[in-house]
């Protein structure tokens, strides 16, 4: 590119690109390793992995709540999410939904 | 005596169609019709394939009532069935399907919404990638940022719209039902990329879908600048880097 016909300057770059890296490096992001796996409170479906054993993978629990499938959410939140079938857990539940007995491990 | 690959063929065509025979050479241990039987499986390819694009396409789903997506679903199975035998494949040319599908002409936003959550889709399955750390970018000399070039993230995609699709998305992704939305409020563009575990979509400022773009292409961040602001005369670099660098979209930087 002709640096002739540059319709914005390389000083306009470097002070949007210094503002955009302080500004962004001012504001906490969440990473994956802040959050944990909570069971017992994803939807049917919803799960994010792990729906008790022969089944591996996300989506795949088959009632609400299911006492064996996680969900992964926000760090230190696990515990304060209730369902209708009671709070999460952060280890997988055997008896959820109530009258059932689901295989953990 | 039809060879194995002629018997799969005709029960492939026939399990799809249902205006034709039950193929030759097929019978039933029962005693009902071998018909009857053949229907099962029809009825399953049909079922589950539905299911899975009312899974891929749940907006699209509640923006037309179940029945109605199911009902449109099946006319794309049976107009487009799968081409490839990866299930996370199927879907890729509904959007255009629902383009020209006469029934939703009067919902003319609804493509554009399915290509927005096929694009989720596609980001959900991409390769994963960590973002630059803002520590890598601070080390960069603030007046050799015009030549600086982005690897961008191999989930990220970009859907453009004349109609306001981020907003639409959001609205209808909740449990909640969602507020009116003025479908003529003007298009948005929306960002979509999966920097970790969840896929994320943003609405794209200005210029932002030109800028990325040409980013995309190798253009220099000077050089990208330069093409957004002449696609968009209220282009603010400073805010499209701060999205850019805040979406986690960027997957490596380079000197040109």
């Amino acid at each position: 590119m002709n640096k002739n016909t540059k319709t914005v300057s390389a000083l306009a770059v470097a002070s949007a690109f210094a503002a955009s890296v302080a500004l962004v490096g001012a504001t906490p992001v969440m990473a994956a390793d802040e959050m944990e796996q909570c069971y017992g409170v994803a939807k049917k479906g919803e799960n994010d992995c792990k729906a008790g054993p022969g089944t591996t993978c996300a989506g795949t629990s088959t009632v609400d709540y299911q006492g064996n499938a996680w969900k992964l959410v926000k760090k230190g939140s696990c515990a304060k999410i209730s369902t209708p079938a009671g709070a999460g857990s952060l280890s997988c539940l055997t008896s959820r939904p109530a009258g059932k007995t689901l295989q953990c491990g | 005596m039809l060879s194995l690959s002629e018997t799969q063929t005709a029960f492939a065509a026939a399990v799809l169609d249902a205006d034709r025979p039950v193929p030759a050479g097929i019978t039933s241990y029962m005693r009902a019709l071998p018909e009857k039987r053949f229907n099962v499986y029809r009825n399953n390819i049909y079922a589950s394939l539905i299911d899975v694009l009312e899974g891929r396409f749940p907006v699209v789903a509640r923006l037309v009532g179940e029945e109605f997506f199911r009902a449109t679903a099946k006319a794309y199975v049976s107009n487009q069935p799968p081409v490839s035998p990866v299930l996370m494949r199927y879907g890729a040319t509904f959007a255009a399907f629902l383009d020209g599908f006469e029934p939703v002409a009067d919902l003319p936003y609804v493509g554009d919404v399915a290509r927005l959550e096929w694009a989720w889709n596609a980001a959900y399955h991409a390769a994963d990638a960590e973002a630059v750390s803002i520590d890598e970018l601070s080390d960069v000399p603030a007046d050799q940022a015009d030549a600086l070039q982005f690897t961008l993230h191999p989930s990220l995609h970009i859907v453009c719209s004349l109609w306001p699709i981020v907003t639409i998305l959001a609205a209808n992704s909740g449990e909640e039902e969602p507020e009116p939305i003025d479908a003529s409020a003007g298009g948005e563009d929306a960002l979509v990329v999966r920097p970790a575990l969840s896929v994320e979509v943003r609405r794209l400022p200005d210029g932002g879908a030109a800028f990325i773009g040409s980013i995309a292409r190798g253009a220099t961040i000077g050089e990208a600048a330069d093409v957004a602001i002449e696609a968009s005369d209220g282009f603010d670099l400073q805010a499209n880097l701060t999205g850019l660098i805040q979406s986690g979209a960027i997957a490596a930087i380079r000197m040109s």
